[in-house]
């Protein structure tokens, strides 16, 4: 066993309706680099942070043994005393302080109070010179770019004594030279006996370093492949991602698709603050009538964005580009406009973008629409409860009444109210960003059923996932989204967990 | 049953403070031995606070939209001072001076407005800003001194009273009148909204309740009107108070722009994603909060019957304090302009009541920062239990 830094045995973590971890394990070997895989909400995370202490001892079941000892982490300074360190994916650093400031953040080098810079200021060139980062210490973090923050991430890690670095998808925000470089550093820490683990959806870069590769998917271990001695392609890892039974975990739909009903021409977005970043890169689609048209795509790929800047230029700035409905050209330049021409957007971010949770249900319900149920601008508030009671019963939104508060429901139910605000506009277009994100597998289904009901009625559907199962089992048509463009477009027949991963590393490997 | 135990437990903060204040008055009635509520002091009551309840009607609408305004005494201190250039020395017909100084006041709220909704300047900098600004622009209007006398029509907006039609001897027969077809209105009131709650079928009060409600509420208006009717009638000040409330409670519980308000305090960026237009709503506001604040300089103007440079000193937090104690959250989108209203009462009737005591104008200050405090830790406590 001494060959085993760290192992996690049959862990289980579960959060209000959803259970996140079902009985993983998992082990790392000492002075290997152990990746990490899995679809988005795998479990990947939350793992990581059930090791790291994040999610203290007593939140999960199941045991830790660290160095051959159960580990009960209370937080995360634990277990940084034992030499684990996570470095999410957000980064953690504070912005207007120096490099120097941020490596010795909580862990000051400092007598009595007092902190001693002269000290701190070594220090702090010694983890640099580790790390190869040229940036003098008192450079402030925000005047610095992503991929040397992230290397200031590690140097914190260093300072910390660390002798297993846990990082959480470490490359998605770098760019090619940036994540080589950041590898390599990697590849040296492991000759120094500092074990890693790399939460990566790059496949390329999981193959070319990691010593194993453990696949999680719904919450449970997959299997653990050896690197040396299975053969290793990234279609067997895709494949092990991937795979489930997707019948009867999605409602039945047969709609027929009617003509062209909602078509986006050669759209371009600039970031809003870094007008030179191109968010969105010359996106065409069209959706028909009737259909469930899905985005597929990993975080960060632009879908979002791409519905907001849709949605009234909600977000970004430099727009280019056409929107067409029923063949005319619109121009949905703010929300009102986007409304007034039959587009909804249900947010991904239900409780900062969607509600007002402070208020109750009815009140959600009718903001959008508030037209419908007033004369000369004044609300009847009669009307409002009855059309608001009327689709709680029609959405099954589970509540004491439609006084209650929106904070106070669950996220299946919360997402529901979201949908009826949306569904009582009256929309022709309906775009859902992550429709079903965090909620449980029941509420799941009786929204698919919404979204078929929708499409029955002949509305156009924009689904954005990042569940691919769920775009399979929805979408009469997938397109894939990388890195701010449409990379891909399938039929339902020819859309497959394979082939829409394809398409989306192909993209980040820069092979078209 | 659930439904009304809902709605009550949404308002349990306004019930709260609406029993609180009644208590506050019993206490005082009986400590200042009947004092309180003689008909002389009723009226003083009012006349007393009802510059700091016109600024606190315009200081939910900012707070329920999760702003502030830290400017509104000192706008009110220079509307006052413009005000006595216009009428005292220019010697304009008050009705023209009046409308604008309304008009100037909207102005001032505007260029606030502006700063605070479009340039996205924080409003706490922008009106602390202000109260700088217009309290010095004050003092250069008036040049350090006062301006008086004001016309006589003027005056009676803050000390006169309606005329008595029926020339009652002791007695205002016009204030017993009104109180009673105000009586008549709300019984009416009471009874077509149970109509038509019935007629879309829902839940209606227990007619029980509902005939309890309107005994106590009527008894409360009439003894109100009967207590004004034995010293001099109804203020004329009451009159504009009144309808400013009706308007007020109108626009934030029955139009979209209410809706909108709140829905913006609340969450600003769903309200945005919801077609709410947020940016102009804010303009408004605070433009509203503008004439709001010249209102009440002209109030406290005609009161003195003198412009000075230090009128309206703390008027705003006097202002915001109201609406916090009557129940509006700190954090926006949640508020009621009845519950400005009660809880600028509840300060008035207990320095009222003090005053009555005897206690020093330096411990009323120090309770009324209890009150406020008291009263908010109240609401984060039921609220956090609740959660």
């Amino acid at each position: 066993m001494s060959d085993t830094i760290s192992e996690m045995k049959n862990i289980t973590k579960t959060f209000p309706g959803v259970k996140a971890l079902n009985n993983v394990n998992f082990k790392v070997k000492d002075g290997e680099i152990h990746a990490l895989v899995g679809e988005n909400g795998a479990g990947k995370s939350t793992l990581m942070k059930v090791l790291s202490g994040v999610y203290p001892h007593g939140t999960y079941t199941g045991d830790i043994i660290y160095k051959n000892k159960v580990c009960e982490f209370k937080d995360i300074k634990d277990s940084e005393a034992l030499g684990i360190v996570i470095i999410h994916q957000e980064l953690a650093l504070i912005p207007y302080l120096s490099i120097a400031e941020n490596i010795f953040m909580g862990n000051e080098q400092a007598k009595s109070g007092v902190i001693n810079w002269n000290d701190t200021i070594t220090r702090t060139r010694e983890l640099l010179e580790k790390v190869g980062l040229e940036e003098s210490p008192k450079t402030l973090i925000t005047n610095i770019g992503v991929g040397k923050q992230q290397l200031v991430e590690i140097a914190k890690a260093l300072s910390k004594k660390v002798k297993l670095l846990i990082l959480d998808e470490p490359t998605a925000a770098l760019n090619e030279d940036d994540s080589e470089n950041l590898l390599n550093l990697l590849l040296e820490f492991k000759k120094q006996g500092i074990s890693s683990i790399l939460i990566s959806h790059k496949l390329n870069e999981v193959s070319k370093v990691a010593d194993s590769i453990t696949i999680l998917r719904d919450g449970a271990t997959i299997e653990t492949l050896n690197v040396e001695k299975d053969q290793i392609t990234e279609d067997r890892i895709i494949k092990g991602m991937v795979g489930r039974d997707l019948v009867h975990r999605f409602p039945h739909r047969d709609v027929p698709v009617g003509e062209i009903m909602f078509e986006v021409k050669n759209w371009n977005v600039y970031h809003p603050l870094h007008e030179d970043r191109k968010i969105i890169d010359d996106v065409s689609f069209n959706i028909r009538k009737g259909e469930v048209v899905g985005i597929a795509g990993l975080m960060g790929s632009g879908r979002t964005e791409l519905a907001m800047s849709i949605f009234g230029r909600s977000y970004g700035k430099k727009f280019s580009g056409q929107v067409f409905k029923n063949g005319q050209e619109i121009f949905p330049t703010n929300v009102n406009k986007a409304i007034d021409n039959g587009i909804a957007y249900v947010t991904e971010d239900r409780k900062n973008y969607g509600l007002i949770l402070i208020d109750d249900i009815k009140r959600n319900h009718s903001l959008v629409n508030l037209k419908k149920i007033s004369k000369n601008y004044i609300v009847n508030e009669n009307l409002e409860i009855l059309e608001a009671e009327n689709y709680r019963k029609k959405l099954n939104i589970k509540c004491s009444s439609i006084l209650q508060k929106t904070v106070n429901l669950s996220g299946g139910n919360q997402q529901k109210v979201v949908l009826s605000k949306w569904i009582f506009a009256e929309p022709d277009i309906l775009i859902l960003d992550e429709p079903t994100r965090g909620i449980d597998v029941g509420a799941k289904y009786e929204i698919y059923t919404i979204i078929n009901q929708l499409a029955a009625e002949g509305k156009g559907i924009l689904l954005i996932s990042s569940e691919l199962p769920e775009i399979l089992g929805m979408s009469d048509r997938v397109y894939v989204m990388s890195e701010g463009k449409i990379t891909g477009e399938l039929s339902r027949e020819d859309a497959s967990q394979e082939a829409i991963m394809k398409h989306v590393i192909n993209q980040k490997q820069g092979v078209m | 049953m659930e439904t009304l135990k809902q709605m009550f437990k949404n308002n349990i903060r306004q019930y709260g403070m609406l029993i609180a204040l009644a208590v506050i008055m019993i206490f005082f009635q009986i400590v200042s031995g009947g004092v309180l509520l003689r008909p002389l002091n009723v009226t003083n009551l009012i006349l007393q606070n009802a510059y700091i309840l016109v600024l606190a009607i315009g200081m939910l609408l900012v707070i329920v939209a999760f702003h502030i305004d830290l400017s509104v005494g000192s706008v009110a201190a220079f509307i006052g001072a413009l005000a006595g250039v216009f009428m005292v020395t220019w010697k304009m017909n008050f009705i023209a001076g009046i409308i604008l100084s309304l008009v100037i006041g909207g102005l001032v709220g505007a260029w606030q407005g502006w700063w605070v909704a479009y340039l996205k300047i924080p409003a706490f900098i922008v009106t602390l800003g202000g109260m700088l600004i217009f309290r010095g622009l004050t003092m250069v209007t008036l040049n350090g001194t006062s301006l008086s006398p004001f016309p006589e029509g003027f005056q009676k907006i803050a000390s006169g009273f309606i005329p008595d039609f029926f020339g009652g001897k002791g007695i205002h027969i016009t204030t017993l009148i009104v109180g009673v077809i105000a009586t008549i209105i709300y019984i009416f009131y009471e009874l077509m909204n149970r109509k038509t709650q019935k007629k879309y079928n829902f839940e209606v009060v227990p007619m029980g309740f509902l005939i309890a409600k309107i005994v106590l509420i009527s008894a409360a208006v009439n003894l109100f009107t009967y207590s004004l009717a034995a010293y001099k009638g109804i203020p004329n000040v009451l009159i504009l108070l009144t309808i400013l409330i009706a308007i007020y409670t109108f626009v934030t519980t029955k139009t979209v722009v209410g809706r909108h308000i709140y829905a913006l305090g609340g969450n600003e960026k769903a309200a945005k994603l919801s077609g709410v237009k947020t940016q102009r709503i804010v303009f408004w506001v605070f433009v509203n909060m503008g004439v709001m604040s010249a209102l009440s300089g002209l109030v406290f103007t005609a009161r003195l019957n003198a412009a000075t440079p230090k009128a309206g000193n703390g008027f705003e937090l006097l202002a915001i304090a109201s609406c916090f104690i009557g129940g509006a959250s700190t954090a926006g989108g949640i508020g009621t302009v009845m519950g400005a209203i009660i809880g600028g009462l509840v300060m008035g009737v207990m320095n009222n009541g003090m005053s009555l005591m005897g206690v020093g104008i330096d411990w009323q200050q120090a309770i009324n920062g209890m009150v406020l405090l008291l009263a908010v830790a109240f609401d984060t406590f039921t609220k956090s239990k609740a959660s």
